[in-house]
């Protein structure tokens, strides 16, 4: 009996000790997802009777003008935003040196990282602000006539992403630094003796030793890519007529906000945002997976 | 242990103390979004009076931000209701009074008279036969411009559309906006396409196109966008980069001339440093002769929640809003127009101005845009402005757009 009885303790303890985090990831993550998802097959203003419309959310999207601009942006930003890459590898190289000061030329090149993202669009508003913004002034002074960034629907895109990058390029850097703090000496002294330095120093005995940190780096860079929403609201709220919004923030418009009554409509895109986040993600998945299995 | 005996004693006749205060004292919550110095200063005045009036309730006012609680008052409504709140009526209540968030107060406007005192805005606070809401203040919409710079260029003050545009020509020579707006938080440009819209097309259209009887694609619809056309080279060009209190200095420092805005930036203007002599107001001018002048004029007003706890107060502070005396003392805080028929106008110039401009309406009051159209035609309908307004070249996209937008929203 205290062989059965321990056999199950065994069984049973792990579970036990997971299910406080299981419970927690149930109910505040795996259950809204399904929600979300039955959520969009309704019409539904948030507050009174939902109506089941089966997929006629899904078919308005298909037809929806303001879906595709916000898809066509969500793909600029994840392009664009993957220079927050190799930008965040130069500057760490660039950091990975001993001079005296460097921890506060460190702490200098993180700053941008620390400071909200509210503050962040805040000021990259008031940059690019029109008659006294910064940018603004400069464009001004070099062509003849300014361009009020955020009020022009060819450029706000690139505008709010530039604004983002700034951080994202300090949080890359940061993981590289931490990543080069690793990089075995004595691999670089045999390198060296064999006469490799420069890019192919890089390129051939660096590079590889940081692909964990490149790793890190792409997948949170990707995410946050695709979770652009902060600075979407903060600096245009989805303006000029719409030409800046991304998926998130088309959600949150048709959903939450002011004019939001279309909580079926909302989910829609949400699940839309899903399924692409769950191809970066199970891609993710699978090579963690297989790198742990070869080992 | 006779310490210990005293303590308790002591926390006993605390504990009395409290409920006896409690006892007398019944609390009224009151959420608003007043939360600008001179509504906020006048709202804490009415609040005292009316504690002093009734000194058996404590009012307890939360003050929120003013573009939050557009959001939050559908959470609050739901979860967490206080016992009376201010909100907008119209369409923008619509959606909450079919969700039964609202009581009926018809039994406050049926004891205190109130169908014949607050009669002018019966019809937007009425859904089902009943009434929901007492408003307390309305404002004028119109036309804010700066003397000096229509002395600066010689320009007199319009009564016509033409007379209008030709003033935006000398005003450009000058390197002068004629017209300015800030069309970040879209609803200042709603202002233009209503008025643009009511001088065309007269009141019984815009209601017409609000409701959704009419199509976007109509000729009337693009004889509006073609006036507008005719002003938008002398607009100011980048409005879509700044809110509406950004464009204020441009009026104060004279690099613009005119302003279409309701009369609460009649403040903005003053703190800025204008004074009645360099502020000037006028009804925006006409564009078609044989349509009949009509105005904009949003009111405001107050409600219970459905899950209030304290209705009986709640309901006599309903009547206390809606009194001719306290309108006329809220108001002359506010700056604004009182509804209550038996309530006296301020001396500001600009409230007599505009009390005299509403008074005299034949056409019929539009609420505005965003109150008079569903919440989704509102925020599609004003993103096409915006982008009519930056290009104007898409007017057919757009106006397409609407149209698809009208056939679902209104089905």
């Amino acid at each position: 009996m205290p062989a059965t009885g321990r056999l199950t303790q065994r069984k049973l303890a792990p579970w036990l000790f997971l299910a406080p985090g299981l419970i927690m990831f149930m109910v505040y993550v795996i259950i809204p997802i399904f929600q979300s998802m039955w959520i969009s097959f309704y019409d539904w203003d948030g507050l009174g009777e939902a109506r089941w419309i089966g997929t006629a959310n899904y078919v308005e999207l298909v037809d929806d003008d303001a879906f595709y601009t916000a898809l066509k942006n969500n793909v600029i930003w994840l392009v664009l935003y993957m220079l927050a890459v190799p930008a965040g590898l130069l500057i760490a190289i660039f950091l990975n040196q001993t001079i005296t000061g460097m921890r506060l030329y460190k702490s200098l090149f993180f700053f941008p990282f620390v400071i909200s993202q509210v503050v962040v669009g805040l000021m990259f508003s008031w940059f690019y602000a029109p008659n006294f913004g910064l940018f603004y002034s400069l464009i001004e002074w070099l062509t003849g006539s300014g361009v009020a960034i955020l009020a022009d629907d060819r450029y706000v895109t690139y505008g709010i992403i530039a604004a983002g990058l700034w951080p994202q390029i300090a949080y890359v850097m940061i993981l590289y630094l931490t990543g080069l703090n690793n990089v075995a000496p004595d691999q670089v002294e045999a390198a060296r003796l064999d006469g490799a330095k420069g890019w192919r120093m890089l390129w051939y005995v660096i590079l590889p030793q940081l692909r964990p940190a490149t790793f890190i780096a792409v997948v949170v860079t990707l995410l946050g890519a695709l979770r652009s929403f902060d600075l979407v609201s903060i600096m245009t709220a989805g303006g000029p007529f719409g030409s800046s919004r991304v998926l998130s923030y088309y959600m949150f418009e048709q959903a939450l906000s002011e004019y939001g009554y279309r909580m079926g409509y909302g989910a829609a895109i949400a699940v839309v945002l899903f399924a692409i986040m769950m191809i970066f993600i199970s891609g993710f998945i699978w090579k963690m997976w297989r790198d742990e299995t070869e080992r | 242990m006779v310490h210990l005996a005293r303590g308790a004693l002591a926390l006993t006749a605390a504990l009395l103390m409290t409920t006896a205060a409690s006892a007398q004292q019944r609390v009224l919550t009151f959420t608003t979004d007043n939360n600008d110095p001179a509504p906020k200063a006048a709202w804490e005045q009415l609040v005292a009076d009316f504690e002093a009036e009734n000194p058996d309730v404590d009012v307890q006012m939360n003050i929120m931000d003013r573009e939050a609680y557009k959001t939050a008052i559908r959470n609050f409504l739901t979860t967490d209701p206080p016992d009376v709140a201010n909100w907008y009526p119209a369409n923008r209540m619509a959606p909450f009074v079919s969700a039964g968030l609202f009581l009926d107060i018809s039994d406050v406007y049926a004891e205190n008279d109130l169908t014949t005192k607050l009669a002018s805005t019966l019809p937007i606070v009425t859904q089902d036969g009943k009434q929901w809401m007492v408003p307390y203040t309305y404002y004028q919409w119109g036309m804010y411009f700066n003397r000096t710079v229509y002395d600066q260029v010689g320009a007199t003050i319009p009564a016509t559309w033409e007379e209008f545009l030709a003033n935006c020509e000398k005003f450009k020579a000058a390197g002068i906006d004629c017209l300015t707006t800030g069309s970040s938080q879209l609803w200042p440009i709603a202002g233009i396409f209503d008025y643009l819209n009511l001088r065309t097309n007269g009141y019984e259209f815009h209601k017409a196109l609000t409701n959704g009887e009419v199509a976007w694609t109509d000729d009337r619809v693009r004889a509006t966008f073609a006036e507008w056309a005719k002003v938008l080279p002398y607009t100011t060009a980048n409005h879509a980069a700044i809110d509406w209190q950004d464009a204020v200095p441009l009026i104060v420092q004279g690099k613009a001339a005119n302003y279409v805005m309701g009369n609460f930036a009649v403040a903005a203007f003053k703190e800025g440093g204008m004074t009645d002599e360099t502020l000037g107001f006028l009804p925006f001018p006409t564009i078609n002769a044989d349509v009949p002048r009509a105005e904009e004029a949003p009111t405001d007003a107050v409600f219970i929640p459905a899950g209030a706890k304290n209705v009986d107060d709640a309901k006599k502070f309903m009547a206390y809003v809606a009194r001719a005396d306290v309108q006329t003392k809220l108001n002359a805080a506010l700056g604004q127009l009182p509804v209550n028929a038996d309530a006296t106008v301020g001396e500001d110039p600009f409230l007599k101005a505009g009390f005299e401009m509403l008074s005299t309406t034949p056409g019929g009051i539009a609420q505005f845009f965003d109150r008079d159209a569903p919440a989704e035609m509102a925020k599609v309908g004003m993103e096409g402005f915006q982008e009519f307004m930056v290009r104007p070249e898409n007017l057919d996209a757009i106006l397409d757009r609407l149209e698809k937008s009208r056939a679902r929203i209104y089905q």
